[in-house]
This record gives C-alpha cells, sequence and structure tokens, in this order.
C-alpha cells in the first residue's frame, strides 16, 4: 500500500494528526525550554510522566476501574497528567527558594519518578492487560494513538497554544532578562510557574505517543535547530513550529515506508535537519 | 525613603535609610562593595521589599510606577544566545513586553533614542556582538526611549571606557536639561559624583552623608563609609 494511500486509513490520521498537534505544541514550548536552558526539564517530566502512568495504572487496576466499563478512565494518563503537573510546581518552587540549580532539582524528581513507577508497574499482576505495554510509555508508539488519545491531546494543545501565545511578549522579556522583565511589571516568577505547568501537561499528553525517551528530544531539537537558523526570538518561534511539523510528517512517513519505530524514526528527522541547520549557520 | 531596612537571610544590607529626593535632581549614590548600592536601587524598582520602613517614588509606593521609570542595570545578565536586535531591546523600553515584531511608531521611537544615545547604526546588530561601551548605549537607550521621569543606573561606566563614559555623563545631563527628569545613578567614581552630581548619597549599609558634593565628599564622611581607603579616594580627585 502507498502512503497515500496509508493516509487513508483512521490509524494513520490519527497519527498524523497527534503528531502534528504535538509538533506544535512542543515547537512553541521548546523556545522557551531552549532558551532558559531547562533542555533537561524535558527529560525530567517525561519521567516524571512515567512514574505517574505507573501510579495511574496502579490505581486503575486495584480499583476496579479497568473492569468499569468506561474507557476513559482506563488510561493512566489521566493520574499521570496531574502527577507531572506537581512535579513540575515542585521543581519551580525547589529553583526558587532554595540554593540548588535547575539540573540538580530535576535530577532528584527524575530519579524519584522512574523509581515509583518502576515500583507501582511491579505491583501490577502480569496478566492484567491495560491496553499499554512498558516499551509503548518509553519509546511510544504513534501508530496506535485513540481516539481519547487524540482528544487530550487536542484538549491540551488547544490550552497549550493559547497561553503559550497570549504570554509570548511576557515570556521572551522575561526569557531575555527575568530582573529587567520584573522592573516593567512582568510577573516573571508567576510566569515560570506557568510555563513549567504548561511543559508537564504538553509532555504528560505527548509522552504517551511519541514515548518518553524521545519527548526530551522533541521538545529540544526543533527549538535548537531554529536557534541556529534564527535572528530573533519571533523567527525562532516559527521556525521551530514549522521545522517540528515538517519533521514530524517527513518522519512519520519514513517510518510508514521502511516498517521501522515512528518514534525515533521522527526524532532522527528531526537530528538531520539539526545537522543542516548547523552547516548552514556556520556557513 | 523613610527608615528603610532590607536584610537578605542574615545580613541586613540596609539599615534605616532615609533620604528625601526633589525631582530634577541628579543624585550619585557612591559606597563600598557590599554597601548595598544595587540594593537601595531594586527597593526604588520595587523589586526588593523593605523588611521595615518604606520607599515611595511620585508620592505612591514603589514599583507602582514602571512607566514612568527608565532603568539601566549594573550587570548585563542576558543570556547572550538569545537572538536580539538592539532595536528590539530598545522596543521593549516602549512596550515593555518583548516584541515579536517592531511596529513602524514604534520603529521611529526606537530609533530615535538610539540616536539620541549616538548609537543608531547599532540598530539592527545582535546584541551579542556588541562591546561593553555599545551594549551600554542600546541599554540607555531603552531607559530613554519613554521619556522617563526618573533614569536609575546602576554603576552604568563598568566595562566602558574613558571616553565613552564621559559621553554617557553627557549624554544623561543633556536629557535632563532637556526633560528635567531625576537622575539616580550608582557609581564606584568619585570623580564623577562630584562634577556630574548635584546631590551625592555615601552609603555603607546606612546614610553616611547625603548633600551637594562639596558637603558630602569631604574626608571624614568617607572615612566612615570607605574606612581608611576613603583618605586615598579624598585625595585622589
Amino acid at each position: 500500500m502507498s502512503l497515500l494511500d496509508a493516509m487513508h486509513l483512521a490509524f494513520m490520521q490519527r497519527a498524523l494528526a497527534a503528531g502534528v498537534l504535538i509538533a506544535v505544541m512542543s515547537g512553541l514550548l521548546g523556545v522557551f525550554v531552549v532558551q532558559r536552558r531547562l533542555s533537561f526539564l524535558g527529560a525530567g517530566l517525561a519521567h516524571a510522566a512515567f512514574g505517574g502512568m505507573g501510579l495511574g495504572a496502579f490505581i486503575i487496576v486495584s480499583s476496579g476501574l479497568l473492569a468499569s466499563g468506561v474507557g476513559l478512565l482506563h488510561h493512566p494518563l489521566w493520574i499521570a497528567a496531574p502527577f507531572s503537573l506537581l512535579a513540575a510546581l515542585a521543581i519551580a518552587w525547589v529553583r526558587e527558594h532554595t540554593r540548588l540549580s535547575s539540573d540538580t532539582a530535576i535530577g532528584v524528581f527524575f530519579a524519584v519518578s522512574v523509581a515509583l513507577g518502576v515500583l507501582f508497574f511491579s505491583l501490577i499482576p502480569p496478566d492484567v492487560n491495560l491496553g499499554l505495554s512498558l516499551m509503548d510509555l518509553l519509546f511510544g508508539s504513534i501508530l496506535a494513538v485513540t481516539g481519547p488519545d487524540l482528544a487530550a491531546i487536542a484538549v491540551v494543545a488547544v490550552v497549550a497554544v493559547a497561553f503559550l501565545l497570549g504570554v509570548w511578549g511576557r515570556l521572551a522579556y522575561a526569557t531575555f532578562d527575568d530582573e529587567l522583565a520584573r522592573t516593567d511589571g512582568v510577573r516573571a516568577r508567576l510566569l515560570e510557574y506557568l510555563l513549567f505547568a504548561c511543559a508537564a501537561l504538553v509532555i504528560a499528553v505527548s509522552s504517551v505517543v511519541v514515548g518518553i525517551i524521545l519527548m526530551a528530544a522533541y521538545l529540544v531539537i526543533p527549538a535548537a535547530s531554529a536557534r541556529l537558523l534564527a535572528r530573533s526570538l519571533a523567527q525562532m518561534t516559527v521556525l521551530s513550529v514549522v521545522l517540528a511539523v515538517v519533521t514530524t510528517v517527513v518522519g512519520l512517513g519514513l517510518s510508514y515506508l521502511a516498517d521501522v519505530p515512528s518514534g525515533s524514526t521522527i526524532v532522527l528527522t528531526q537530528a538531520a535537519l539539526f545537522l543542516v541547520a548547523a552547516v548552514v549557520s556556520r556557513s | 525613603m523613610h527608615r528603610v531596612t532590607v536584610r537578605l537571610g542574615e545580613a541586613t544590607v540596609l539599615q534605616d535609610v532615609s533620604f528625601e529626593l526633589a525631582a530634577g535632581c541628579f543624585l550619585a549614590v557612591v559606597g563600598p562593595n557590599g554597601a548595598g548600592k544595587s540594593t537601595l536601587v531594586k527597593v526604588a524598582l520595587g523589586l526588593v521589599t523593605p523588611q521595615r520602613g518604606h520607599a515611595a517614588l511620585f508620592g505612591v509606593e514603589a514599583g507602582a510606577w514602571p512607566e514612568r521609570i527608565g532603568y539601566v542595570p549594573q550587570l548585563k545578565t542576558f543570556d547572550r544566545s538569545f537572538p536580539a536586535t538592539a532595536l528590539e531591546l530598545v522596543t521593549t523600553g516602549l512596550r515593555r513586553r518583548w516584541p515579536a515584531r517592531v511596529g513602524v511608531g514604534e520603529r521611529e521611537l526606537a530609533y530615535a533614542a538610539l540616536s539620541r544615545v549616538g548609537a543608531e547604526h547599532l540598530a539592527k546588530r545582535q546584541l551579542a556582538r556588541l562591546s561593553g561601551g555599545e551594549l551600554q548605549r542600546a541599554y540607555l537607550a531603552r531607559a530613554l526611549a519613554r521619556r522617563p521621569e526618573l533614569v536609575l543606573l546602576d554603576e552604568p561606566a563598568t566595562g566602558v571606557d574613558f571616553l565613552a563614559e564621559h559621553d554617557l555623563y553627557d549624554l544623561l545631563e543633556g536629557y535632563q536639561r532637556d526633560t528635567g527628569a531625576t537622575v539616580v545613578m550608582v557609581t564606584h567614581d568619585l570623580a564623577a559624583a562630584r562634577y556630574h552630581a548635584d546631590r551625592v548619597l555615601v552609603l555603607n549599609r546606612q546614610v553616611h552623608g547625603f548633600g551637594t558634593p562639596d558637603e558630602v565628599l569631604c574626608e571624614s564622611c568617607l572615612e566612615r563609609a570607605f574606612g581608611h581607603l576613603g583618605h586615598h579616594h579624598a585625595l585622589a580627585f
């Protein structure tokens, strides 16, 4: 079956829609992640999502929700998203109120979340079918995106994009120079908390699709490529979104044609474009 | 400022600092390292809230009128990997937001501010590629772009060569003459304080002197604030 024919299949359409939505969100968010030197945040929050998924899966199984027949409630995302949100706010609080650096604060939550995830998944009896494998969580399975997955991604995408575009001028100013922005009445601390919260939700819903391991790359590589080519933050923002969307569509197509895992193909496509951007920017 | 006391952790950075500045003055704040000069500026900007006492600008609490203040920070703490031109930086002085694009009206005002500080040619240059003096001009243009009633400068001559430093003081005096604005400048340069300011505040956590340069920049006053070094400073200018 050709790629064009495959696009008529419902699962491919869902995969493409989910991929594009994630690309737009992570492209926009990535600009601030890269410029604020928070690249490790993506990895940290993705692993927080893993901890939340473990907790969510355990609660779903042990509370009998799995047998309730209410499809939406089967998904551990309902626990993972607020869990990631709490982890993100805790990281922001530690950054603000202690002398620990970002990477140290993130590293602590990273380790605790993975430990919790492994613990809770180990408590689930092996014969229980969650419809979600550990490998899917780690490496993603964009072609297996379900209707509820897509709905959750769409809702978070609308909220995240509206928030990031709405505060772009203030967030960019605070990213440039936090103190200078505060002298002009920008509530930089509040914006940082909101940025972390937004990142937590985006990463939690996206991790289901692109996987925990690859999510950090998704947040960093398009924005980093855009930084190499852009002369202004506005240019960087537009380029980051465009590069994220293009590499997602191309990567998805290549993964179908070569019959290889989609998440890694998308990230490798992004990496190839990063190399091109690095060469172009040097010349 | 009335009996302003600021503690950061265990340390008392400012203690019972009181002074009143009339509109249109050029105040130089001098004192040794760690005297609390930058903290005083942050109190005036509303960035630091005193534990005791209060600070008011234009008759209201400090920080209430950011658009009436032009601030030039001490250290250029921005991330040099941030993609930004001098024009965009100056536009933040007009908009108080980072510009996605600079409109026609804003561009004219920003160019006028850059022109005033002799930096029109820097408008399209990336900030990361500017020298210390050029960066200082861009920041000064940003501060003056909104035609503030109060200009606050925290050690503006840091990293600036001798000629650029004198240009800077001339610019500030010119702006003050044209607009009647108040200028408050933190400086280590006692000579600059003597020749350019009409009021001097000698600070070392407490106020050790406040008055005209002739009244305040005397050996005994400086010795109280600086210790023995004050004697050498006093002789130096």
